[in-house]
């Protein structure tokens, strides 16, 4: 399990080779890169500013990866998070998720995205025209999460 | 003859280390601080109750119904979660990464 807070942005090609590593039994690897759109909510952003909780943020990505690895057969996962000053087309986020098969590799994938955005205490400003602003959440998050109860 | 005891019920005093994220320090004007919780079971209940008391933007932005999670050590917890001498009780915003 890999988890990382940074400034930087990453390599996803060589991020997902190491994640791929030399494990013969991975036959499957799947993976997530979220970036950061030009519009929201109607405004024109010129720049996302991303904090976080240092401290928690990487324990709750740890247990999200350790909830995944618990509920599928995978291998090995990986959660690159930025944080700082990012602008439209940046990369905000890699994760990937290494297994024996598609299946569970597509499904955990999914399930830590879904748990970081309502679970990992990270949060947007968004600098617009009009000014700063918070990101709201979304309840589409929530339910998105929500499918994975039970 | 055994007098009767009229002592009040008693009362934990805790101080604890609050810790204000992201919408909410912008609005609190702070990133944390010390605070002393006085109360018969100290929880997470009695912290916020402890803040809302102070009124204006506090009670505004703890008011019922405003969506703030609670993390007590870095663990999200529920209200009557029990809080003890030097915790951190951080108060979050609804998270919006990814």
């Amino acid at each position: 399990m890999t988890v990382r807070v940074q400034t930087a942005d990453f390599d996803a090609g060589r991020e997902i080779a190491e994640l791929r590593g030399s494990d013969p039994r991975v036959g499957a690897v799947a993976s997530f890169i979220g970036t950061v759109r030009d519009v929201n909510d109607a405004a024109t952003v010129a720049t996302m500013t991303l904090e976080h909780y240092p401290g928690m943020t990487e324990k709750a990505l740890e247990a999200i990866c350790a909830e995944a690895a618990a509920r599928w057969n995978i291998l090995d996962t990986l959660v690159i998070h930025r944080v700082g000053a990012l602008h439209p087309g940046d990369r905000i986020v890699l994760v990937g998720v290494a297994g024996a098969h598609r299946g569970d590799a597509f499904a955990a994938c999914e399930f830590i995205m879904d748990f970081l955005k309502t679970r990992a205490p990270f949060w947007k400003k968004e600098t617009t025209p009009e000014g700063e602003r918070w990101v709201e959440a979304r309840a589409s998050d929530d339910a998105a999460a929500d499918r994975w109860k039970g | 003859m055994p007098m009767p005891d009229n002592s009040p019920p008693s009362v934990t005093a805790v101080t604890v280390r609050v810790v204000y994220l992201a919408r909410l320090r912008e609005a609190f004007g702070r990133s944390g601080e010390s605070l002393a919780i006085a109360a018969d079971a100290p929880d997470v209940a009695a912290v916020l109750a402890t803040l809302r008391a102070r009124d204006g933007v506090w009670a505004r932005e703890l008011a019922a119904g405003r969506a703030v999670r609670i993390a007590v050590n870095h663990q999200l917890v529920a209200a009557d979660s029990p809080v003890r001498e030097g915790d951190e009780v951080a108060l979050l915003p609804p998270v919006t990464g990814g």
